[in-house]
């Protein structure tokens, strides 16, 4: 297959923005999902996906950027976001039963959404969720989809079917190939997310946004939620915020100072 | 006693244990009986480390695949020494590729993964784990509920001591199986980063991290950072611009550091670079704007010249040592 259209899934995730204090709720230690946004590391998989298939000619020539998100009624917000920057169509994974699901339960259902779609070439995600922060999502859908696993790719390109991706590591930089259909997460290394624009935000509006089920998905509710999930938060205690110290302003002994207030914390 | 696997990478980093890796050992040796899981070969030398820190048993795989495609097969090791074993719980350190054999393991043996954990205890026989979410603003007590637990822990979750009386580990070659698809994402080029020669960010004790304010020149930096024995890192400003690896990027994007004390100098303090090492013990700021949101969250901050500041500082601590 010379450079045919592609068909994309990425996923986005709706989550708490980092701007403002974090909250965990209820007996269950639950992310508290008030003021959530489009998960900013999901807009640098979502500029991929649009980068790749631009390069094929767009939606006029067949290809397809499919956002999906898991998540409550609000998280439509994610998907509608993601269509005004440019996916051509949206999934929104939605039922009661979801709530307080794991990692495991999450990729579980994920895994389930993406099948529906058909023959998928790649499915692209963030480097992790900004929530979450555990970037198991990726590799657990990949292990889950039987699909190859690019993850951390600071750079990516398609070449008809072959993937290449671009890994940075600590002890080495790795360059990873493989051939579609594939798995890959993008880093915030990666591209530079464009910003929706006043067309877009009009296209959006004739664009489709299916909600499924989990009976859509083929799941039973115990598999997923807290009966489906794999893990348990016990115990949640907020860190007692940060305090300004002593500020001084250098007159010319500040760096004396430095060392007294290492010396004073016996820190050297 | 419960089988503990912890895994042990011999094809990445060849050699000696690194030091989360006794950490790991001594964890599983607190909780039941540690059985080491190596990707590459075991030298008698790697025998005696294992078994100093009690290890009963190694099962080990030299399989080229292991080698020449990312994370899956490695993780297939794992989930299918860990059945063999009947395991009851995985360690593994927290890397990028620690968690993402975490993850897949998972799914392997449908157990429950808990990553970034700053420590592991024993309660009522299951593994308990703490770690810090939403960037540092609550600590969390989380276990898995099946039958495993697979958990990636961070440096320092414990200190590392070797066992009573050192054992003479069985050492077992396994076959692994792969999936097929594991062996789809093929290492096509590897290139080594230069060594430092400094402290690792997530094992050091201090770390000075330069920004943007530096302009370019890490060397007030560095100076500091080797009269303390600290480790270097940067906010992303700082690694975008290229004065500095990407490697050092201390932040949500980059490395999660809580060192005794974290010195930041030329950081305005986003939320991004917060997000990383605002669990530090004791956090000192260095930056000339008095407006700096870094200073909200330091313990000691001086509002000054950073190229007139750190060299001063430098000075003063050799001084004093004489
Ligand atoms: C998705 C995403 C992920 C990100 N991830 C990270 C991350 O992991 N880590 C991270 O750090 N950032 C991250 N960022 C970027 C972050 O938002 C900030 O842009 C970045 O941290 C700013 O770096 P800085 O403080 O060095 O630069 P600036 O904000 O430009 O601040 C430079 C500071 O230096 C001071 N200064 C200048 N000259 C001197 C001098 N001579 N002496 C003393 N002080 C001086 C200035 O007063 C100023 O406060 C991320 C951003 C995004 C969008
Ligand atoms: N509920 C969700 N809905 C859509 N995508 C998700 C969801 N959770 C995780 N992801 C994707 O998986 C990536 C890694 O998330 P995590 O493993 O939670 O750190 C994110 O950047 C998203 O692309």
């Amino acid at each position: 297959m010379e450079n045919s259209a592609l068909n994309i899934v990425v996923l986005v995730k709706y989550v708490p923005d980092t701007q403002f204090d974090r909250h965990l709720t209820g007996d269950s230690h639950r992310m508290d999902r008030n003021e959530s946004i489009l998960s900013e590391l999901d807009e640098y998989a979502l500029e991929a996906a649009l980068a790749l298939t631009d390069a094929r000619g767009g939606a006029k020539a067949g290809n397809k950027v499919t956002a999906l998100t898991l998540g409550p009624a609000a998280a439509a917000a994610a998907v509608k976001k993601s269509l005004q920057i440019g996916a051509t169509d949206g999934v929104h994974v939605s039922d009661e039963a979801l709530a307080g699901s794991d990692a495991s339960a999450t990729s579980l259902a994920l895994a389930a959404a993406i099948k529906t779609l058909g023959p998928v070439d790649l499915v692209i995600t963030g480097m992790a969720s900004t929530d979450g922060e555990t970037s198991i999502i990726p590799a657990q859908l990949s292990a889950r989809l039987g699909l190859p696993q690019l993850t951390f790719a600071s750079s990516l390109e398609v070449d008809g079917s072959t993937v290449t991706a671009r890994r940075d590591g600590d002890d080495f930089t790795e360059e990873i190939q493989a051939t579609l259909p594939v798995l890959v997460s993008v880093t915030d290394q990666a591209n530079e997310p464009r910003y929706p624009n006043f067309k877009g935000i009009i296209a959006a509006k004739k664009k489709k946004v299916t909600t499924l089920s989990l009976a859509e998905l083929g799941l039973p509710a115990d598999a997923v939620g807290p009966a489906g999930s794999l893990t348990r938060v016990d115990a949640a205690a907020e860190r007692p915020a940060r305090t300004a110290g002593t500020i001084i302003t250098d007159s010319g002994e500040a760096g004396v100072a430095l060392a007294d207030f290492l010396a004073a914390q016996k820190l050297i | 006693m419960r089988a503990i696997v912890v895994f042990i990478d011999q094809i990445d980093v060849p050699g000696t244990l690194h030091p989360t890796a006794h950490q790991l050992l001594t964890l599983a040796r607190a909780a039941g009986e540690p059985v080491a899981v190596v990707a590459g070969p075991v030298d008698a030398g790697l025998a005696a480390d294992l078994g100093a820190y009690g290890v009963t048993r190694i099962l080990h795989s030299e399989q080229a695949d292991l080698a020449d495609y990312l994370v899956a097969p490695k993780a297939d090791l794992v989930a299918q020494a860990a059945a063999a074993v009947s395991a009851s719980a995985v360690l593994l350190d927290n890397g990028p590729q620690g968690r993402e054999i975490a993850a897949r393991a998972g799914v392997a043996l449908n157990a429950g993964v808990i990553t970034d954990a700053v420590s592991v205890e024993s309660v009522d026989g299951a593994l308990v784990a703490h770690k810090s979410v939403l960037a540092g603003s609550y600590t969390v007590a989380a276990r898995a509920t099946s039958a495993v637990a697979v958990i990636s822990v961070k440096s320092h979750s414990v200190e590392a001591a070797p066992a009573a009386e050192a054992t003479t580990p069985a050492v077992e070659a396994i076959s692994v199986n792969f999936a097929p698809a594991s062996l789809g994402a093929r290492v096509v080029q590897r290139t080594p980063r230069a060594a430092s020669g400094r402290p690792e960010l997530e094992d050091a004790r201090i770390v000075v991290a330069g920004g943007r304010g530096v302009d370019g020149d890490f060397g007030p930096v560095e100076e500091m950072a080797d009269v303390l024995g600290a480790a270097v890192g940067a906010s992303r400003a700082a690694t975008d611009a290229g004065w500095i690896s990407h490697s050092a990027q201390v932040g949500q994007t980059g490395k999660k550091v809580s060192p005794q004390l974290y010195i930041s100098v030329g950081i305005s303090g986003a939320i991004q670079q917060k997000a990383g090492m605002q669990t530090s013990k004791v956090i000192v700021a260095v930056n000339k704007d008095p407006e700096s949101p870094i200073f909200e969250i330091a313990d000691f901050g001086i509002v000054g010249d950073l190229f007139k500041v750190l060299p001063q500082a430098v000075e003063e601590i050799k001084r004093r040592r004489g």
